[in-house]
């Protein structure tokens, strides 16, 4: 159905302030750590109390500090996966699962709840393992399986991949997204990897300094990130600092060169321009430049340029793939930034 | 051979830890949870018996128990009961001699428990006695027993404290180690002997399986991560 939260609290560093909210979909807090994301998580199951505000979900309130509502985590119904799964240790994986399944008090019931989704999660034949004999992957299914037995109203997925290597992060992305999918309810995802949030959430809030600072869909947040920490989550490598120089023309003075922006608006501190976006050729906003260095990833080739008659910076980087590099090859090229794939970045 | 001593030191021992086995787990779980002023004072206090010599916690009770003093006299006046000099009085001492030892292990044990097991224990719905006994209490089980089985004996070899609060009366007080003192200063070399050979035995199987449970503790623990 539904999430609300507007909550505040005060983390010593910086003030947690966190306002969203979600229907049936997924939601994704994409933040560097230390914003605040997992709190954020953490306040609505229940472990931690805000300051205040208020958290709806699903027309239950679960937090209200005006009213002096504040439900314990076990009324709360959120089903919370930490990064390192929390099974318990000392129980086996059928246990593990009966555990989650505790609040239905029919016996019988609960017996088939575990079993069918014990066998839906392919997790019969390690019924009798222990945590420790398990795989990353296999352990996240067990957490998954003993969330979905305790009749979640929402899933709260804090870092679910980051504790597994990186081939497996691919395969049970799409074990956690069929999940979502089955579940139907709201999902919110913490992360801070662009990619794993683009891939799985229909919507993305961008928190920084314990603040949401954008929510849109993935699309509307890639392509105008609004901010500039929301551009350096969203995978922006190539930002700078700008002063005006007149209505349409700004001075971007990380990189040392004057760009034509028409429609500038105030408030605009800063631009960025992903490195794809970097196009070959002359055009608005065309600089010759030298080619400071040539990085080579295994598909692609990301090209570090300098602007001549740059004096100082950091170079702006173009990534592209390595045919179209072998083909234009030099020690000097002249490239173009379009207006229109500049991101204008305010604070 | 009187075999009283030993049987007596035994029972002292096992009432005395069966009381600091909840105690100290008390304790430890609910002083964890207090503001770091409070943890700091209540710790120091909790410990010193650890550190104090074991005349003085004596001295400190006989100041409590006896039965001119404020707890001793209630006790005397309201059930004809005198605290000091039987043999449960030396239950007194030893619990409070024994009880840092359980109370810093159990800390210790509760230190280590990963919190995030607590947490997805109770957004399951599950309630807190349950995660207590079910997930925190296996999870540091071989910390609290390490700490159970070094607290019994301990408490089987306290002697200052016990010496002073119920004294020497062979077949009623005597334990252990006061009928060792009582034997050296009577000059029965042999039969102190015999004793000391008792003692160190029963310390010694103790202290074996004090290690055995820190070996398996950490063994477990790498299994766990």
């Amino acid at each position: 159905m539904s999430i609300y939260v507007d909550i505040e609290k005060n983390l010593g560093s910086f003030r947690l302030h966190a306002k969203f909210e979600a229907s049936d979909e997924t939601i994704a807090l994409l933040g560097a750590s230390g914003c605040g994301k997992s709190m954020t998580l953490k306040c609505i199951a229940g472990i931690e109390t805000p300051d205040n505000g208020k958290i709806i979900l699903d027309g239950i309130t679960l937090f209200d500090s005006d009213k002096k509502i504040n439900l314990p985590p076990q009324q709360r119904h959120t089903g919370l996966m930490f990064q390192n799964y929390a099974l318990f240790p000392n129980m086996t994986v059928l246990q593990n699962i009966q555990a989650g399944a505790k609040r239905e008090k029919n016996k019988a019931k609960r017996r088939d709840t575990v079993e069918s989704v014990m066998d839906s999660f392919g997790l019969i034949e390690f019924a009798d393992r222990y945590p420790h004999q398990l795989s990353g992957g296999q352990q996240q299914r067990v957490a998954l399986a003993r969330i979905l037995v305790s009749s979640p109203r929402i899933l709260l997925l804090d870092e679910p991949f980051s504790a597994l290597d990186s081939h497996l992060r691919f395969k049970l992305e799409q074990e956690v997204r069929q999940v979502i999918r089955k579940f139907g309810k709201t999902v919110i995802l913490v992360s801070h990897d662009r990619d794993e949030v683009y891939r799985m959430s229909d919507k993305i809030a961008i928190m920084s300094g314990g603040r949401i600072e954008v929510v849109g869909t993935n699309e509307e947040v890639f392509a105008n990130p609004q901010t500039r920490s929301g551009a350096v989550l969203t995978g922006c490598k190539n930002i700078s600092a700008i002063h005006r120089v007149d209505e349409n023309t700004v001075f971007a003075s990380d990189w040392g060169i004057e760009l034509k922006l028409p429609g500038l608006t105030d408030g605009i501190s800063s631009v960025g321009i992903r490195m794809r976006r970097i196009r070959h050729g002359n055009g608005e906003n065309s600089f010759r430049c030298r080619v400071v260095e040539e990085i080579e990833d295994p598909f692609y080739y990301t090209v570090m340029l300098r602007p001549i008659g740059a004096k100082e910076g950091s170079p702006l980087g173009w990534l592209m793939s390595k045919e179209d590099w072998k083909r234009l090859k030099a020690p000097e090229v002249v490239v173009c930034l379009p207006p229109e794939s500049i991101l204008l970045l305010n604070d | 051979m009187d075999w009283f001593p030993l049987y007596n030191s035994i029972r002292i021992a096992l009432i005395s830890t069966v009381i600091i086995f909840f105690l100290g787990i008390f304790a430890a779980y609910y002083i964890a949870k207090t503001p770091r002023l409070v943890k700091g004072v209540l710790d120091v206090f909790l410990t010193l018996p650890l550190v104090l010599p074991p005349t003085v916690v004596g001295w400190l009770l006989l100041r409590l128990l006896g039965p001119k003093r404020i707890i001793g006299a209630w006790f005397l006046e309201n059930f004809d009961v005198k605290l000091t000099m039987s043999w449960w009085s030396a239950i007194f001492a030893t619990t409070v001699v024994i009880f840092p030892l359980m109370y810093r292990t159990a800390r210790g044990a509760f230190e280590s428990f990963d919190e995030t097991l607590a947490y997805s224990a109770q957004s399951l719905g599950l309630s807190n006695s349950y995660i207590f006994w079910q997930i925190r209490m296996p999870y540091c089980r071989q910390g609290i027993l390490a700490g159970t089985v070094l607290a019994f004996a301990r408490a089987l070899g306290e002697y200052g404290a016990t010496s002073m609060i119920c004294g020497y009366t062979p077949g009623r007080t005597a334990t252990i180690s006061t009928t060792v003192y009582q034997l050296w200063r009577t000059n029965e070399d042999r039969s102190a002997m015999k004793w000391v050979l008792v003692n160190l035995a029963i310390s010694f199987v103790v202290l074996l399986a004090v290690n055995m449970l820190e070996k398996k503790n950490r063994a477990g623990k790498k299994g766990v991560l």
